[in-house]
C-alpha cells in the first residue's frame, strides 16, 4: 500500500510537472506566434484564447465564401442610421469631400486619405455574407480598397502586429491582427451592391472584415492606427467591444 | 455461463452457510414471485432472482440463467467471487458529470443568444427583410426584432457568447477524450453496440413494448433502446450540433466552405442548431425522467461513486 502510495505520487508529480511545463511552453510559443488574443485575460479568455489560436492556425490564408450575384439579399438590409452628430451632418451635406482616413502609428509614412484618392486604388468587389452576433445575416457585393493597398502606400513598420481603427462615432473602435488586416477581402469599402455605400450600412466608409462578425465591420471609418501593442488602447483589451462584453474575436 | 451469470457482491458471508446478507429489513421470505436482482439488497448483479427460500437459516437461492434455464442453488455452492465491476468506470463518471455541467452552461447561454433573434430562417442570409421559416413567439433581447411586443428584454448576449464557446470547447475535449477512450478501452463495443441478435425489428419492437408497459429491465446491462439512444446521442447529436455550430463561425466556414454548404447555408446550419439542441434537451429530460423511475438514489450513487448498490 505503502509503495503504491509513493509510487502514485511520483507519477502525479511528475505529470503535474511535464503538464505546467508543457503549458508554459505552449503559451511561449503562442505568444510568440500571435496566438493569444488581447482578451485571453477577461473571464472567459482561456475559450476565447483556444478560439482564436485554433483558428489563426488554419484560417491564416483561407477566403471567406463568395456567392453568385443570385444571392445578394433583398431588399438590401439596413441596421441602425448614421451619426446624428453635427460634425457628420456637415460632412454629409459637404458630400463627404472633406472626409479623411488618416493613417498613423508604426508606418513609414503617416498619411490622410480622401475618399476620391481611395477611390482612385485599385478596388475590389466581393459578394459576401454579413452575419451579426444576434443571428441575423445579409448577402451584399461590397466594393472598396483592400486595407493591404493602403498600408503598402504608408508603409508598415515589420514591428507592428494590429491595425486599430476608429469611427467618427467615438464609441465604436475595433482592431485587427496583421493576418487580418493583410488579408485579400479585408477592404475599405466605399460602395455597396453596384452604388454608394448607403449611410446605413456605414458609407462613407465602413471596415469590411468577411471572416468575422457583423461588429468588427466598423462603419464610418476616419482613422488607422498601426501598433504592435493594444494594451495603450482604451481598457487595453484590444476593441470597444471586449469592454462591452463581447469577444474581441469574431470569427467564432 | 455459470459465472458469467454470477457477479457477486458478498457483504456479509458467513462462515458457516455461506449464507448471504439478508434483504434489508424483511428477512428472507420465501417468494414465488420474479424479481430482479437488485431489489435484493444489491446481492446479485446480473442474474434474475425467480423464488428465495429459506432452509435451515441459510438462504436458498433460485436463479434464472440466460433466457430459460434456470438453476437452485444453495448459497454454498454459488462461487465465491467476491466483487462486482464498478458499474460506470471513472472515466464514464468524469466525462459524464463534466458534459453534464458543459450541457446545462450551453443550454442557458444559447437560450441568451437566441432571444437577441428569435426568428429562424432557411438558406444562407436571413434578416428581418426575410421571411421566416418560423418565428419563435418571445419578446427579443434587441430592440431591431419586431416580436410584437411592446418591450425589450435585458440583453446578455456578450458573456452568453464568450461562455457559450468556452463551454462548448470544454464539451468538445470531454467528447473527445470520451470517445477515444470508448473506442480503445471496448467500452462501445461492451457496453453500448446492441448485441447482434437485438438488432431486428422484433427486438426492437418488443423493447419498445416493454417500455411501453414500464417493465423493469432483465439485468443491469443497458437494453436496446438505452443503447440505441446514447448511440445516437454520442455519434448522431452531438456531432451535429457540433458541426452546424462551427458552420456559423465565418472563420472556419472560410476554411471548410463543404461544412456550410452541404447544410444549405449559414442560416439553415442555425436553424439545424437549433433542432438538435431541442432534441438532445429532450434526451436529458427522458433521461431524468428515466432515472427517476428506476430509483433515483441508486442510479445517482452508481454515476457519482460507481457503486450499483449500497
Amino acid at each position: 500500500m505503502n509503495k503504491l502510495t509513493r509510487r502514485k505520487l511520483i507519477t502525479t508529480g511528475i505529470a503535474a510537472t511535464a503538464g505546467a511545463s508543457g503549458l508554459a511552453v505552449a503559451d511561449r510559443l503562442a505568444r510568440n506566434y500571435g496566438l493569444i488574443p488581447p482578451d485571453s485575460g477577461v473571464l472567459y479568455g482561456a475559450g476565447e484564447t483556444l478560439t482564436y489560436a485554433a483558428q489563426r492556425i488554419l484560417t491564416n490564408h483561407s477566403l471567406a465564401r463568395e456567392f453568385p450575384r443570385s444571392e445578394i439579399s433583398k431588399p438590401p438590409f439596413v441596421n441602425g442610421g448614421p451619426p446624428t452628430d453635427e460634425v457628420f451632418r456637415r460632412l454629409q451635406e459637404g458630400g463627404f469631400v472633406d472626409w479623411r482616413l488618416a493613417v498613423d502609428g508604426m508606418v513609414a509614412r503617416p498619411a490622410a486619405f480622401s475618399l476620391a484618392e481611395l477611390k482612385s486604388y485599385p478596388s475590389r468587389s466581393q459578394i459576401t455574407h454579413l452575419a451579426c452576433e444576434e443571428g441575423w445575416s445579409y448577402i451584399a457585393e461590397w466594393t472598396g480598397v483592400p486595407l493591404s493597398h493602403v498600408l503598402d502606400l504608408v508603409g508598415v513598420l515589420p514591428k507592428a502586429r494590429y491595425v486599430v481603427y476608429f469611427s467618427i462615432d467615438r464609441d465604436w473602435w475595433d482592431s485587427i491582427d496583421m493576418a487580418d488586416a493583410l488579408h485579400p477581402q479585408t477592404v475599405l469599402a466605399y460602395g455597396l451592391n453596384g452604388g454608394e455605400l448607403p449611410l446605413g450600412n456605414g458609407g462613407p466608409l465602413r471596415m469590411r472584415v468577411p471572416r468575422q462578425l457583423g461588429y468588427k465591420n466598423v462603419k464610418y471609418i476616419t482613422r488607422l492606427t498601426v501598433t504592435d501593442d493594444l494594451k495603450r488602447f482604451g481598457k487595453g483589451l484590444g476593441s470597444a467591444s471586449p469592454e462591452a462584453g463581447y469577444a474581441w474575436y469574431a470569427g467564432i | 455461463m455459470q459465472n458469467r451469470a454470477f457477479y457477486w457482491r458478498i457483504r456479509k458471508q458467513r462462515k458457516a452457510g455461506r449464507c448471504f446478507e439478508k434483504r434489508k429489513g424483511r428477512g428472507c421470505a420465501p417468494t414465488g414471485k420474479k424479481e430482479h436482482a437488485r431489489s435484493f439488497g444489491g446481492a446479485l448483479d446480473t442474474a434474475t432472482v425467480l423464488r428465495v427460500s429459506s432452509k435451515d437459516g441459510a438462504n436458498c437461492y433460485h436463479f434464472l440463467v440466460g433466457d430459460s434455464a434456470w438453476i437452485s442453488t444453495s448459497a454454498s455452492a454459488i462461487p465465491a467471487a467476491t466483487t462486482v465491476p464498478a458499474r460506470h468506470s471513472a472515466m464514464v463518471r468524469v466525462t459524464h458529470w463534466i458534459t453534464t455541467l458543459c450541457f446545462f452552461a450551453l443550454l442557458v447561454t444559447g437560450v441568451e443568444i437566441l432571444i437577441s433573434h428569435p426568428r429562424f430562417y432557411w438558406g444562407e442570409a436571413g434578416n428581418v427583410n426575410t421571411t421566416p421559416l418560423f418565428k419563435i413567439p418571445i419578446p427579443a433581447s434587441r430592440s431591431t426584432v419586431p416580436t410584437g411586443y411592446g418591450y425589450v428584454l435585458p440583453d446578455q448576449n456578450g458573456w452568453s457568447r464568450y461562455l457559450h464557446f468556452q463551454t462548448a470547447w470544454l464539451a468538445v475535449l470531454m467528447g473527445l477524450l470520451y470517445v477515444s477512450w470508448g473506442v480503445f478501452s471496448g467500452h462501445f463495443r461492451k457496453n453500448l453496440l446492441p448485441a447482434g441478435a437485438d438488432l431486428s425489428w422484433r427486438a426492437f419492437a418488443a423493447a419498445v413494448a416493454k417500455h411501453a408497459r414500464f417493465k423493469p429491465p432483465d439485468s443491469s446491462s443497458y437494453n436496446l433502446l438505452q443503447r440505441l439512444t446514447y448511440l445516437s446521442v454520442i455519434f448522431v447529436f452531438f456531432p451535429l450540433v457540433i458541426w452546424t455550430g462551427l458552420a456559423m463561425s465565418p472563420a472556419i466556414a472560410s476554411v471548410f466552405p463543404a461544412m456550410v454548404s452541404v447544410l444549405g447555408g449559414q442560416q439553415s446550419a442555425r436553424t439545424i442548431h437549433f433542432f438538435v439542441s431541442v432534441v438532445l434537451l429532450l434526451f436529458v429530460l427522458v433521461h431524468i425522467v428515466m432515472i427517476c423511475l428506476t430509483g433515483f438514489k441508486n442510479r445517482m450513487r452508481a454515476m457519482i461513486t460507481g457503486r450499483d448498490h449500497e
